[in-house]
């Protein structure tokens, strides 16, 4: 098994649901908790498995607001893993995802140097690095009813931007929505082979922004009377 | 990269032990100048193992959670950082071995041997710090073999100065430290150009467009999702303006590279001079610790595309 999340950038509405349902969760979940500092102060900060930037594409009149989730991509080859020296970053064998044992982690950030798309969190209240578990204690779960075994931010969010599923199985609903929509992963360029998927943003219609419909000679003749002639 | 003031010295001071020491080692072997007493190696033994021991305890300074640090020998197959850890520790009862055969007048075999392993394992250790960073392919300005050419040229030329200096304090005939330190010395300036010179250029790197995968238009970012600051501004947001990165260029040249130059000029002439070899010592280091502030400073993680960068 290869778990992983498809996110759809034509749909995603920047709502910042799924990090809310992601901190909720994780916050009381096997490591937990998710640290905040000065919550309520001036500069308030605290750890995050998921984060949600905006972007904009190309310009005006053709631009397009993108909004851009971004949690654990669960890489096929997670330098992360490689770099730990404790071995408190592993990835599991039997689904792929990547789990740091809190027991094990020293702190000293070296995981996060090797990770590119900032998946990963320094814990300065447990001085233990965190990350996106893809809420490895509620998939599995058989207290939960079958529809409600995934990740908190796919249940969550309101727009069903994200799914969740298994992409070694060419059939899995995930891998034949990546196939159909052209999915791809972020910074391929890297060879870490991202395991979660990005949907690209549908071309929209360019509405049109000339104010004045151009005619033909009719057109242009009655433009001509009509200054000629005051009312 | 945030410079953390911990590994800056760790990376600085254990450089020069292990340079030190190897150094020490050659000077032993080949008796240069007429060679050092026992008792005068041996000082110079401690002082290179008391910089590589400070450097260490240094090191675990910028852990958060230092409980866990002796989990770090057991990634040795695949993370630098463990190999460097593992090295070190080989490394020391090695080169106590051969402190201790030179003090009680062992067997050459037994002195020269182990003290040519800790030699070896000095060098080993060095490439792998320089191999922590290196590995990174996150961050351009580092994943570069000029990297850990940087780290042994640098931790060399410091110990070369403070072994210059051992053999003016011992008063030995100090021609072939000279001409050791300049050569050292030289190659260190020659190799810190080439890479100032290739990081310059941003060549093949990672842009806000393979990073979003929005590769059909120019993309921006508009917010970036935060209020404050996270973790991941406060370790990888530093950012140095580049006037200011070239004048500390300019210093690190002048202090670590060229002073020491002249320091030498100044103890050829003098046949002595131990106040020049002083001021060589303390100009290389200082040179050094901002040459691995600039380092730092300079590297630019690929994170901050998600943070506003175009390119990195």
């Amino acid at each position: 098994m290869r778990l992983g999340l498809v996110i759809d950038l034509d749909v995603c509405v920047g709502c910042h649901a799924c990090a809310i349902a992601c901190k909720e969760w994780n916050a009381s979940g096997t490591i937990g908790p998710l640290s905040d500092y000065d919550p309520y102060g001036a500069e308030p900060s605290g750890v995050w498995f998921n984060r949600i930037r905006h972007y904009e594409m190309d310009e005006y009149p053709n631009n397009k607001t993108i909004n851009f989730p971004m949690s654990c991509m669960h890489c096929e080859d997670a330098d992360c893993v490689t770099v730990c020296p404790t071995g408190a970053s592993y990835k599991r064998p039997e689904d792929g995802i990547v789990l740091i044992d809190q027991d094990k982690c020293m702190g000293c950030n070296y995981c996060s140097w090797a990770c590119p798309y900032g998946a990963r969190e320094l814990d300065r209240s447990s001085g233990t690095m965190k990350k996106c578990t893809l809420c490895v204690d509620r998939i599995y779960d058989q207290n939960l009813p079958v529809e409600e075994r995934q990740p908190s931010c796919v249940l969550t969010c309101p727009a069903h931007a994200r799914m969740f599923g298994d992409f070694d199985d060419p059939d899995s609903a995930v891998s034949r929505t990546v196939r159909e929509r052209s999915g791809y992963g972020l910074m391929p360029e890297l060879n870490y082979n991202p395991t979660n998927q990005y949907l690209p943003p549908r071309s929209k219609p360019v509405i049109p922004v000339e104010s004045k419909p151009k005619g033909g000679l009719k057109e242009s003749i009655k433009q001509f009377a009509n200054k000629l002639v005051r009312r | 990269m945030h410079p953390a003031f911990s590994v800056i010295f760790f990376t600085v001071a254990s450089g020069a032990g292990f340079g030190l020491f190897s150094l020490l080692f050659i000077a032993d072997v080949f008796k240069l100048g007429g060679g050092f007493t026992a008792e005068q190696l041996v000082i110079g033994g401690v002082i290179a193992l008391a910089l590589i021991v400070f450097g260490l305890l240094s090191s675990t300074f910028h852990l958060a959670n230092p409980k866990n640090a002796w989990r770090a020998f057991s990634r040795f197959r695949t993370s630098w950082l463990s190999r460097e850890g593992v090295f070190a520790v080989v490394f020391m009862p090695l080169a106590l071995i051969y402190l201790a055969s030179i003090w009680f007048d062992a067997p050459a075999w037994l002195r020269d041997g182990s003290g040519f392993l800790a030699a070896i394992l000095a060098w080993i250790t060095v490439f792998s710090t320089g191999m922590i960073y290196a590995c990174l392919k996150t961050i351009r300005q580092w994943n570069s073999p000029l990297v850990p050419a940087n780290y042994l040229a640098l931790g060399y030329a410091s110990g070369s100065l403070l072994l210059l200096l051992g053999a003016v304090v011992a008063g030995l005939d100090t021609l072939p430290y000279i001409a050791m330190s300049a050569l050292i010395v030289s190659i260190a300036a020659v190799l810190k150009a080439i890479y100032y010179f290739w990081i310059a250029s941003p060549g093949l790197s990672p842009t806000i467009n393979t990073a979003t995968g929005l590769t059909r238009a120019k993309v921006k970012l508009l917010d970036t999702g935060h209020t404050h600051g996270t973790f991941l501004t406060q370790e990888f947001g530093f950012q140095i303006a580049r006037q200011k990165a070239g004048l500390l260029k300019v210093i690190v040249f002048a202090l670590g590279f060229v002073v020491p130059g002249l320091m030498l000029v100044w103890v050829f002439e003098q046949q002595g001079g131990q106040w020049a070899a002083i001021v060589a010592v303390v100009a290389g280091m200082a040179g050094t610790a901002i040459e691995r502030w600039l380092f730092f400073a300079e590297a630019r993680h690929v994170v901050n595309l998600y943070h506003g960068a175009q390119r990195c």
